[in-house]
């Protein structure tokens, strides 16, 4: 009978070690959530329309300079983001042939009836539009990563969430506000030319030119607060985009009071277009466009080779930072939109950690102390278990990688609570068995074999919903069901096996007539 | 030690009754409370919204903060202390999808009101109204399913009647509990929705426990009627249920008392839960049990 005891009682240290293994030092291996060591917990959503958009009008923006290209006459090129459609109007319909040549290079727009032999109405293709959108996202995350990577945070999570979100987890971050700029900035940065023929107060009459737009400066006045802004006429065309930059750094401008400003650089071939640009236009004014604000409207002097560029606009060193780090980590394909932020600061961690730790000191003595008092030198029994079940839920936490959270406190206490229930069921079984005037050793023995299908089942019932909290929670409350579920299984093994053996371990040794519980 | 000295023989059937008004009367003040409330009360998780937790130095008066909040345009908000002096709780109906953190700019707004205290953000939770439904649908589809897999696991188990008692009686203790939040005027959040699964596991477990019981009992059934089966079954298991009952309360109260502001919701949802899951598994469940089979014996011979 107690041959079995050979083998058990090596697993049960086997086990023991195991955990504590896997779970030592402590600090190391037990990963703290959010909510206990401080940090940012942001969703956010690509708006992955706003890159088809943009890409539908670049594509109409590139066919039409390849139709000019080809000497054919065109009425216009228009795009409609909401029916995905490029339009193209000629004057003259006998001029398709070379438009049809143009559109060879564009597949994935699909022609569409017009109703007039002049206009072709081209549809951006689903499939297309499933490709940019989950491009938009996949870079979006990649940009992100990158940013993050170069603000310099340990152990960040960036990952998808669904189709369009994107989970990025930030611990122990200092200046939240920062890094939300920092992240969420779009950094679409445009070179756009000024349109200095027409005047701007015309344009803002409503009397806005075709081919322009208006955008603005937003200056601040550091002293008051105060934000004024200037209307710029710019050209619609874009003449270089932040795509083509190779780096981005700050630089302290000496004959302006060290006044910090971003210092561009671009490859070859934006340096080619910068080049030409500023061969062209001597003396106009080029507007430098960060996400659709004008930060600078320099005239243009000479000539610039080498594919340098600088972006100046009152900044403090700080924004001058992140804005270097957001153009080096590349623009967002498309703007994000924030959807849930969940930030806790340090010493509120650092508060509920010890509230936690209290909580369980006293929940966990009480408990103790209760049952000792009433299962006496069985209740001990009991207690190793119920200690034993904690140093493998700790050892599994560790071994998941499962992040700790104030509700994973609250499931540990639980588990305390609950567990305790397992050694309950068995010992109120063992004392009926007795009270029927079993011997100490069958009454053991009956008290196990009868408790067990009952703690099975109502142990997996509980089970069932911790299981299905996991799998919807989010955060913290996974914490919280991962400990309970931990918790539970653990107290199978702890207060149905490891309490026997205990048990069975003192029978072998001496006899025993009256039992102490 | 014992609670209960050898075998108790106490009429839990014949309490019946009784039990069913308190267990009526205690819905219905519950659902009286949520009607004229004008619902449950969502908190920010699920309505979606902004919560700003702001630490001072020295205690400030909720009325300064509400004065010094004006300057910034925060729309319909709600000023409180939460769990001691120093510490604000301001909620906003609003949530911010712009790139904008609204702890620093409550945070810089206050400044000047509280020159000679230091301000410190806490805690912010932003929930956009999107992300707030999304969480709402899967509390709700978390409760359905983990019900759904209980069914289906005592029916297994047991037999398809006593799920039926068993998630009579879950819907009881989740019912007076959910009544309880609306007394106390607290907010449905997502902790909240965790305790409440909890309170499911437990109260099941409980109901269990007093099921396996009676099934054994039943097998060796005798001459006993299944209304004194089950009347035996609880008296035998109730010093268990006591027990495990007390253990669990314990810990609760430990929970409640020491665990800290962020966490009272859930630990009040548990003491509440535990306590009337606890009784229910008592003198509601089973008893269902015995319905069940009157009405079947009735509905053969009609």
């Amino acid at each position: 009978m107690y041959r079995d005891l050979k083998w058990k009682i090596p697993l049960i240290l086997v086990v023991i070690l195991g955990c504590v293994w896997l779970s030592w030092p402590l600090k190391e291996k037990i990963a703290l959530g959010l909510d206990l060591q401080g940090g940012m917990h942001l969703v956010l959503e690509v708006e992955a329309e706003k890159a088809v958009t943009a890409s539908l009008e670049r594509m109409a923006e590139e066919i039409k300079r390849s139709i000019e290209e080809a000497d054919v006459e065109l009425d216009r090129v228009s795009a409609d983001a909401e029916t995905r459609l490029v339009r193209i109007a000629l004057i003259d319909e006998l001029d398709m042939p070379p438009v049809d040549k143009v559109l060879e290079a564009y597949p994935f727009l699909e022609r569409q009836a017009s109703g007039e032999s002049r206009v072709l109405n081209l549809k951006l293709s689903d499939s297309q539009v499933k490709v940019i959108e989950e491009n938009a996202v996949q870079q979006g995350i990649e940009t992100i990563r990158n940013r993050v990577d170069q603000f310099g945070v340990s152990e960040p999570t960036i990952q998808v969430q669904g189709e369009r979100r994107i989970l990025v987890q930030l611990p122990g971050i200092k200046d939240p506000e920062r890094a939300i700029k920092l992240i969420g900035k779009t950094a679409l940065l445009e070179f756009k030319l000024l349109d200095e023929e027409r005047s701007v107060q015309e344009a803002l009459e409503g009397n806005l030119p075709e081919d322009d737009d208006i955008l603005y400066e937003f200056i601040e006045n550091k002293e008051t607060g105060d934000v004024t802004k200037e209307p710029y006429l710019v050209k619609k065309r874009t003449v270089l985009t932040g795509d083509t930059l190779t780096g981005a750094e700050v630089r302290y401008d000496q004959n302006q009071f060290n006044e910090p400003y971003v210092a561009l650089t671009f490859n070859n071939v934006g340096a080619m277009i910068f080049q030409q640009v500023t061969r062209e236009n001597i003396k106009k004014r080029l507007a430098i466009v960060l996400d659709g604000h004008v930060y600078s409207a320099p005239v243009i002097q000479d000539e610039i080779a080498g594919g340098r560029a600088q972006i100046t606009g009152r900044f403090t060193t700080e924004e001058a930072r992140d804005l270097a780090i957001v153009l080096r980590a590349g623009a967002l394909p498309a703007p994000v939109i924030i959807l849930e932020n969940r930030t806790v600061g340090p010493s509120l961690g650092k508060d509920s950690i010890r509230q936690g730790i209290q909580s369980i000191l006293w929940g966990g003595v009480l408990v103790v102390v209760f049952i000792a008092i009433y299962y006496r030198l069985s209740g001990l029994i009991a207690v190793s278990a119920l200690f034993l079940n904690l140093v493998i839920l700790v050892g599994a936490l560790s071994y998941f990688g499962a992040a700790l959270t104030l509700p994973g406190i609250a499931g540990i206490l639980l588990t305390v609570g609950m567990a305790i229930d397992a050694n309950v069921l068995i010992f109120e079984r063992i004392r009926e068995e007795i009270r029927v005037g079993k011997t100490v050793r069958a009454a053991i023995e009956a008290g196990y074999a009868k408790a067990f299908s009952t703690i099975v089942d109502a142990n997996i019932t509980t089970f069932i919903a911790a299981v299905v909290l996991f799998q919807f929670g989010t955060g913290p409350i996974k914490g919280f069901a991962i400990t309970l579920s931990i918790g539970i299984a653990a107290s199978m093994f702890t207060a149905v096996f490891v309490s026997r053996v205990i048990f069975d371990s003192t029978m072998s040794r001496k006899k025993i007539n009256r039992l102490s519980i | 030690m014992e609670i209960l000295k050898n075998k108790t023989e106490f009429d839990f059937m014949g309490k019946f009754p009784a039990a069913l008004v308190f267990s009526c009367v205690l819905i219905l003040i519950g659902l009286v409370s949520i009607v004229i409330k004008g619902g449950l009360v969502y908190g920010v998780d699920f309505a979606g919204g902004t919560l700003v937790q702001l630490k001072f130095d020295k205690p400030p008066s909720i009325e300064a903060v509400r004065e010094g909040l004006k300057s910034i345009d925060l729309g319909d908000s709600t000023i409180q202390e939460f769990g001691s002096k120093n510490d604000i709780l301001i909620r906003i109906q609003r949530s911010e999808e712009k790139l904008e953190e609204v702890g620093s700019r409550v945070k810089d707004s206050l400044k000047s009101t509280f020159s000679d205290s230091t301000i410190t953000v806490e805690r912010v939770e932003m929930v956009g109204p999107k992300v707030g439904a999304d969480l709402r649908e899967k509390a709700l589809l978390s409760m359905i399913y983990s019900i759904i897999g209980i069914v289906i696991y005592i029916s297994w188990r047991f037999e398809f009647r006593y799920a039926l008692a068993a998630i009579i009686a879950l819907v009881h203790d989740v019912m007076i509990t959910m009544g309880a939040f609306s007394i106390a005027d607290k907010e449905f959040t997502l902790v909240v929705v965790a305790a409440f699964l909890t309170i499911i596991g437990y109260s099941l477990n409980d109901t269990i426990v007093v099921f396996d019981r009676i099934r054994e009992n039943l097998r060796r059934r005798g001459k006993s009627s299944l209304r004194e089966i089950i009347n035996s079954s609880i008296n035998q298991t109730l010093s268990r249920t006591l027990l495990t009952s007390g253990t669990t309360l314990l810990v609760v109260v430990a929970l409640f008392a020491l665990g800290g502001e962020i966490i009272h919701d859930f630990s009040f949802a548990l003491l509440i839960g535990v306590g009337i899951g606890t009784y229910s598994s008592i003198f509601i469940a089973s008893v269902f049990l015995v319905f069940w089979e009157n009405w079947f014996k009735a509905s053969k011979k009609a």
